[in-house]
């Protein structure tokens, strides 16, 4: 699915999250918002997976608006900065809740349920923890598990609010080889927020540098490197 | 290596206190507790079985007495689900959303706690009694609230309103909303995401605001005083009996109500030691200090 994102602003009260952005994201893409904080990041990714609604612009997905579509309508895979695991939960209800939640009609029979469960535990390399509670993992679990729950609604669209932030250098190295792969395997457009540039330059194909609401360049990893559009990117970029 | 002859120096946690200062101030803590807790309690259950068991109970056999324990019953069946109710629906609004005048809202719910429960009788009784605009046509069209259940039931929710919503609000607030969007995400509708993620969350607070909430139901006696009217038999309380029997002298029955009205209590206090041995586990996952 692609995604446009046409002259979105937001302001929050005084404040202003985003001035006039846009952005247009091609189907299958992986793309990083990369900026420092405070930039506009999660607002940006929010305002994507109906969180959030723009002071004014519009959203297109597919080329149609999609502006004043609800949460629940948009089907998009969000993974939290803190993962937000249902910690009242195993696993395995954990990455079941949006298939249950389902209306009737088109909820999958439990049988269904357990073979789809499974299947993404094995994607994401963990299928033994099935029974464990969101507090018996470790980060990276969580973070594979939080993965795992986003792809269980079959999402149309896969958004990740800073995946890494809260792990050690190790693992943040699998860590983003495994979306990488699943990114490629399952050909999901998919959206992250990251402020740390190697990440943003060596897992993404397209790469957004923000600041201060606004969108300072658009492009690929070896261009933003090769030609920074702005003052602020090349200094971004050389930090 | 000659280590093993050299003394142990005597380590000590910053935060011990030295032996004597601890052993005086244990003695301090339980003595306040003999004195203010043990002591009246005793008391209570001592002055009821002055005369024996049979005297005890046979004065909580007669038709007021009985009148008064389900009166209190009743009022705390409705009162306390009600401000269960109320509760959640305050603390969610509170911290869900983000809107002005945020903390004067909290401090609002306080208020209860605040005023004389005495002046929020009487509130009831200038609002609703008959003299007034309301209280005038509800009389008339025979829904009397003042000197009525209503009116007692209105007393109690006010002054029982606080705890359950005291409860909920720093755990919701700690929480946060992630996991509420988190479910949203993933195709919940509002309801779903309240019935399984909201409140499985704030299960055990909300038991321990609706336990506290129960306990001072039962025993509240300024605001219903005023409310009421004391009619014998009909909107007499269980401590508005209490109180009327021992101004007639009559300290066996007074004090058998009294000890009923105690144990009561201590159901609910030992009702929320119970659970919270049987789920320490779980509390500790769900980290409710
Ligand atoms: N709910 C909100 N209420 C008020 N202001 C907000 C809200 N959310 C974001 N903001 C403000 O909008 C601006 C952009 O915030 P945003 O969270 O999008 O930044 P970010 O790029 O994700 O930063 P970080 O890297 O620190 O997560 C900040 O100035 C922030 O204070
Ligand atoms: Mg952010």
């Amino acid at each position: 699915m692609h995604i446009d994102i046409d002259e979105i602003a937001k302001t929050f009260g005084a404040t202003t999250a985003l001035r006039p952005v846009s952005l247009n994201i091609p189907s299958g893409a992986l793309v990083a918002l990369l900026g420092p904080s405070g930039s506009g990041k999660t607002t940006l990714l929010r305002i994507l997976g109906g969180l959030e609604f723009p002071t004014s612009g519009r959203v297109l997905f597919n080329g149609q608006d999609a502006t004043g579509m609800t949460v629940q309508d948009r089907r998009a895979g969000f993974v939290f900065q803190s993962y937000a695991l249902f910690r009242h939960m195993t696993v395995f209800d954990n990455i079941a809740y949006g298939l249950r939640a389902r209306p009737r009609g088109q909820r999958p029979p439990r049988a269904e349920i357990t073979r789809r469960v499974t299947r993404l535990l094995d994607l994401i390399q963990l299928p033994d923890i099935a029974g464990r509670y969101p507090t018996q993992l470790s980060g990276g679990q969580r973070q594979r598990v939080a993965l795992a729950r986003a792809l269980a609604i079959e999402p149309r669209m896969l958004l990740l609010d800073e995946p890494f932030g809260a792990l050690d250098a190790k693992v943040r190295k699998e860590l983003r080889q495994g979306l990488r792969d699943i990114h490629d395997e399952t050909g999901l457009t998919t959206v992250f927020v990251t402020h740390d540039q190697d990440e943003a330059m060596e897992l993404a194909d397209l790469v957004v540098v923000m600041s201060m609401g606004r969108i300072e360049q658009i492009g690929r990893p070896q261009d933003i490197r090769s030609k920074p559009a702005t003052e602020f990117v090349r200094d971004f970029i050389s930090a | 290596m000659s280590d093993t002859a050299l003394p142990r120096p005597a380590f000590r946690v910053a935060t011990d206190e030295a032996p004597l200062l601890r052993i005086v101030l244990i003695a301090i803590a339980v003595a306040g507790l003999a004195v203010l807790v043990f002591a009246p309690l005793a008391v209570v259950f001592a002055e009821a079985l002055k005369h024996g068991w049979s005297a005890a109970i046979q004065s909580l056999g007669n038709r007021d007495a009985r009148s008064a324990i389900q009166l209190t019953l009743l009022i705390t069946a409705i009162a306390v689900p009600a401000n269960a109710a109320f509760g959640i629906a305050s603390a969610w609004f509170i911290t869900k959303f983000d809107f002005r005048g945020k903390a004067f809202l909290i401090t609002l719910i306080d208020l209860p706690f605040s005023v004389s429960p005495v002046v929020a009788g009487l509130c009831i009784v200038l609002l609703f009694g008959a003299n007034s605009a309301i209280g005038g046509w509800l009389v008339a069209n025979g829904w009397p609230i003042v000197f009525a259940i209503p009116g007692i039931v209105l007393a109690t929710i006010f002054v029982t309103f606080p705890f359950v919503a005291r409860e909920l609000i720093p755990v919701m607030i700690e929480q946060g909303r992630a996991e509420e969007e988190a479910a949203l995400t993933l195709g919940a509708s509002g309801w779903r995401t309240f019935r399984t993620v909201t409140l499985p969350n704030i299960r055990w607070a909300l038991l321990y605001g609706t336990l506290l909430c129960t306990a001072r139901a039962m025993g509240e006696f300024g605001a219903v005083a005023v409310v009421s009217g004391k009619i014998r038999g009909q909107t007499a309380t269980m401590p508005i009996t209490i109180e009327m029997l021992y101004n007639e002298y009559l300290s066996v029955a007074a004090f058998s109500m009294a000890a009923l009205l105690t144990a009561l209590a201590l159901v609910t206090l030992l009702l929320k030691t119970i659970l919270e041995l049987r789920h320490a586990d779980q509390l500790a996952a769900t980290r409710r200090h």
